[in-house]
């Protein structure tokens, strides 16, 4: 008997260390990031960092201006792509289709899910790269390679589909039926009903789905940083290359170790992201279980 | 009356459209894939390493890398379990009456799930700094590790909550402790535990952020924890930027064996899946 109750107060404890040890890493990362970028923000303000867009590592320059654009471009790109079509796709697998469609439909949401990163980048080199630079650049720019922030953000769009179709459909399926039934027994049309019903009750959750969608685009790294040239100027059209944050990491990481404060800069742009994708990921959350509990009561 | 079923039949038809975009989308990913990587697949790449001047378009293959993105995704996804099936029970069984901590806690994992690879490879680097460990088959473990944990807490924490509570409480009434109680759980939700493993590998095998840093490449296979590794992802990537054509092939034929092995653990996931909410439902 004792040692039943022993063995159940030993293991109760062990899953306690563990469950603070693996949430406390949460904690750990933005100290540790920040620790490490102290020596980076004693020399320049956070003003400066965030502002100035001469980036010279060899002068102890650096200004992550161009970079923050680069990864403001692409990620706008990106949700302006695949929010409307992730919502209109979410509406028809929801309101429409048949049950055979939706069968056939969702594992190949999940299996698009499950493509790792750099597979959408050896893609967006074969594919988009390509059909930028011999089909859409030429109607606008004298000249383009096709690498741009344009190219990140499409392979970047296809990327989160799965992500925003998953949520909004979930979001749509918590609507309550009879709410729908009450606007098509008025004469309604299904689209009428969509429109002035379902879409405004959505809102919210489909604003949850587009910060997560934000996040996940923000910190995408390998796919990116294939497509989009990797220039540190600041973009000013879409077809201008770009150099988001997450590629400044991934490319530099080699030779950081040689440069004065330079390691410190690339875990300040660490920290930068995890900041805004802790952030963004809170709201999207909060947001997302208020829906979840004001279906429940 | 006329506009209002024009508009209903034109947004109809948006619909099907922007559903075609995004299925077609899988389609078109992996069928480039297939498409560029089937005439540069051959034997050797699955079964050497890369031979003296692979690198300039001589003999060899990706074994170094394929064994090596096993190796870590295989070590992170079970270290990864070992310290997730006890979090994911404690969550549940522990926690009964806090619901606010208890929720609190999953919110927290799924902001750690969204926390980006290559935060979680600079994280992971910084731990390698501390400990003074060089890149390695160890270094990439643990920040593939910490990459997974969340993924596989908040699935096995979904899985768990499937188990019926008179189950729970039909143990706890005979005179079961609380862990007494788990360990019965435990043996309801096997199928979702494999569910979880492979979801995490399929994670773990596909991420080149994470290990970029931490695991460094080799072109041999590592023998010793403290060897570096070479990862499939990586290997893609530094092929693809090559300036030989027979290598920039060799990175299509990489993304097609990874991508093969992804799909093939992404179906048998779903799969599993599928059995078990059958189970459920009974």
């Amino acid at each position: 008997m004792q040692l039943r109750l022993i063995k159940d107060k030993f293991f109760s404890k062990l899953m306690l260390v563990l469950t603070l040890a693996s949430v406390s890493v949460l904690l750990v990362i933005g100290i540790g990031l920040y620790y490490k970028s102290i020596p980076l923000l004693h020399k320049l303000s956070w003003g400066q960092l965030l502002t100035s867009s001469i980036w010279k590592p060899l002068k102890g320059l650096f200004g992550f201006y161009p970079f923050i654009m680069g990864t403001l471009w692409v990620t706008g790109i990106a949700i302006i792509v695949a929010l409307p079509l992730c919502l209109l796709t979410s509406l028809y697998i929801v309101e429409y289709a048949p049950a055979r469609v939706k069968r056939i439909l969702t594992p190949f949401v999940n299996l698009l899910s499950g493509i790792p990163p750099v597979i959408f980048g050896v893609w967006g080199v074969l594919f988009i790269i390509p059909l930028i630079q011999k089909f859409i650049a030429p109607h606008f720019v004298d000249f383009s390679t096709g690498y741009s922030v344009l190219a990140g953000g499409i392979v970047l769009a296809v990327m989160i589909f799965p992500l925003i179709v998953s949520i909004i459909s979930e979001v749509l399926r918590t609507i309550p039926q009879e709410l729908k039934e009450a606007s098509l027994s008025l004469g309604a049309t299904k689209w009428e009903t969509i429109k002035k019903v379902i879409l405004r009750k959505a809102l919210p959750g489909i604003v949850a789905a587009t910060v997560l969608a934000i996040s996940r685009a923000f910190g995408e790294t390998i796919a990116v940083l294939m497509v989009c040239g990797n220039n540190a100027v600041a973009p000013h059209s879409v077809f201008d290359t770009g150099y988001p944050l997450p590629a400044l990491i991934a490319n530099n990481y080699g030779e950081m170790m040689s440069i004065p404060l330079y390691d410190s800069a690339l875990m300040f742009a660490a920290l930068l992201l995890f900041i805004i994708i802790l952030l963004f990921n809170i709201i999207s959350r909060v947001i997302l279980t208020r829906l979840e509990r004001r279906l429940v009561a | 009356m006329r506009r209002r079923k024009f508009e209903e039949l034109f947004f109809r038809s948006l619909m099907v459209l922007a559903t075609i975009v995004v299925g077609g989308s899988f389609f078109l990913i992996v069928g480039t894939i297939f498409y560029k990587g089937i005439p540069y697949m051959n034997l050797d790449m699955i079964t050497k390493i890369p031979g003296g001047g692979f690198y300039i378009g001589k003999e060899g293959g990706v074994l170094n890398a394929i064994i090596g993105s096993l190796y870590i995704a295989g070590g992170a996804s079970v270290l990864g379990l070992i310290i997730s099936v006890p979090v994911a029970l404690f969550i549940n069984m522990y926690m009964d009456g806090q619901k606010f901590l208890s929720n609190t806690l999953r919110m927290a994992y799924d902001v750690l799930f969204g926390i980006p690879s290559i935060v979680y490879g600079a994280f992971g680097f910084l731990i390698m700094v501390y400990f003074g460990i060089r890149a390695s088959l160890l270094g990439g473990i643990i920040a593939v590790t910490l990459l997974v944990i969340p993924i596989l807490v908040r699935t096995l924490d979904e899985v768990i909550r499937t188990v019926p509570l008179e189950l729970r409480d039909a143990a706890l009434s005979l005179g079961a402790t609380r862990w007494e109680m788990a360990k019965v759980v435990l043996r309801q939700i096997r199928p979702g535990i494999f569910t979880a493993i492979l979801l995490s590998f399929g994670r773990a095998i596909g991420d080149v952020a994470s290990v970029l840093f931490t695991a460094g490449f080799s072109d041999n296979i590592p023998t010793s924890l403290h060897q570096p590794a070479a990862t499939l992802p990586l290997a893609i990537f530094f092929q693809l930027g090559s300036a030989v054509d027979e290598v920039q092939g060799r990175g299509y034929a990489s993304a097609l064996i990874l991508t093969i092995i992804v799909l093939i653990i992404t179906v048998l996931a779903q799969i599993l899946t599928k059995k078990f909410s059958k189970h459920k439902s009974q």
